[in-house]
């Protein structure tokens, strides 16, 4: 059995009965919760899709008498395409973030490997790309209020923006963590010790990664 | 009676011994991973431009495979399921196995699935 004051040193956490550091097991139940909440949303929004008495609708043209006039189906499907790119790539630089911290005491001699061992580029790209993708969000609730279509308007209009915005606040809450994570890397650095805390960040960015795979078929694609 | 608490506990470095954990992939495996999320993403956005496979019976479940598809390879790539202690997975998977439990639920119960008497 390995002695703990090593696990502590070599792992960063202190010593427990699984081995695993809690702060991982305690991200992955929370994980877990959220897909509940998330579920509660995705659900609510399909149970209420296509009964709305009024337009705008997601993919259908809205004609008069439904409508005062010809309603264009509301959504963008290529800018959509285009941000669920964006949080795609900001998936795969918050995991080369994470192998950059957990391999930054290994020497690096070639441009590439200095690229892809810095921890605070990956960073930055992945706050960056987050950035970007909740800047097309607001792009398109503006584009959306300005076409009719507010939270109050019909069934569609009000479970939409409940779910993407529950979506767009979490996404908000992960940009926020990683300008953190950036801060204390140019600060001290981030060392490999410090890989669990990157880890926790990481999970939950790419949980909101997935939830929006979900959220992109069954709300933007399927009709 | 003297308690060796050492004794008790397992470290991270006994669960790779026990083959409970694998390292995790390397940098060009993340290269690859985004190349086949992107590819998928972009056959997801042609499909929904083919009238005629829109009007098919294979739209719906298609884009719901492919959906799937990339939920399962960044959850076992990028979160390192594939690679994490079996607790993890078991933290992830039993509350998802709930939570798609509950959506087909209801929308048996009150969406398009729900079986209305006659």
């Amino acid at each position: 059995m390995a002695n703990p004051a090593a696990a502590i040193e070599h792992h960063g956490h202190t010593p427990t009965t699984t081995g695993l550091d809690h702060r991982k097991v305690a991200i992955w139940a929370f994980i877990g919760s959220e897909c509940m909440l998330f579920a509660s949303l995705i659900s609510t929004y399909l149970i209420y899709k296509g009964r709305s008495v009024t337009g705008p609708f997601p993919h259908e043209v809205c004609s008069p008498p439904v409508c005062d006039h010809v309603m264009k189906p509301i959504l963008n499907i290529p800018v959509t395409s285009v941000s669920t790119f964006v949080l795609l790539m900001s998936s795969l630089a918050m995991v080369l973030a994470l192998a950059a911290v957990e391999n930054a005491d290994k020497p690096k001699h070639s441009l590439s490997e200095k690229i892809l061992g810095s921890s605070k580029l990956w960073l930055f790209m992945t706050a960056l790309l987050g950035t970007t993708f909740l800047g097309f969000q607001a792009f398109e609730f503006t584009s959306f209020v300005h076409e009719g279509l507010t939270i109050r308007t019909n069934l569609f209009g009000s479970s939409f923006f409940t779910l993407t915005g529950f979506h767009g606040a979490h996404v908000t809450a992960g940009v926020l963590w990683l300008v953190t994570l950036l801060a204390i890397d140019i600060r001290r650095g981030l060392k490999p010790k410090d890989a669990v805390i990157v880890d926790i960040a990481a999970l939950y960015w790419h949980f909101v990664d997935v939830v929006w795979i979900a959220i992109f078929t069954l709300v933007y694609l399927i009709h | 009676m003297a308690h060796d608490s050492a004794a008790d506990h397992v470290t991270h470095s006994d669960h790779v011994a026990m083959g409970e954990v694998k390292e995790h992939p390397t940098w060009s495996t993340y290269w690859k991973v985004a190349v086949i999320l992107t590819l998928i993403t972009a056959c997801e956005v042609w499909i929904y431009y083919i009238p005629s496979f829109v009007a098919g019976h294979l739209f719906v479940p298609t884009l719901l495979i492919l959906s799937a598809a990339k939920f399962a390879i960044v959850v076992m790539f990028y979160m390192h399921l594939r690679y994490d202690h079996k607790l993890f997975r078991a933290l992830f998977t039993g509350p998802l196995i709930i939570a798609m439990v509950t959506i087909v639920a209801l929308l048996f119960l009150f969406g398009h699935l729900a079986i209305h008497a006659t």
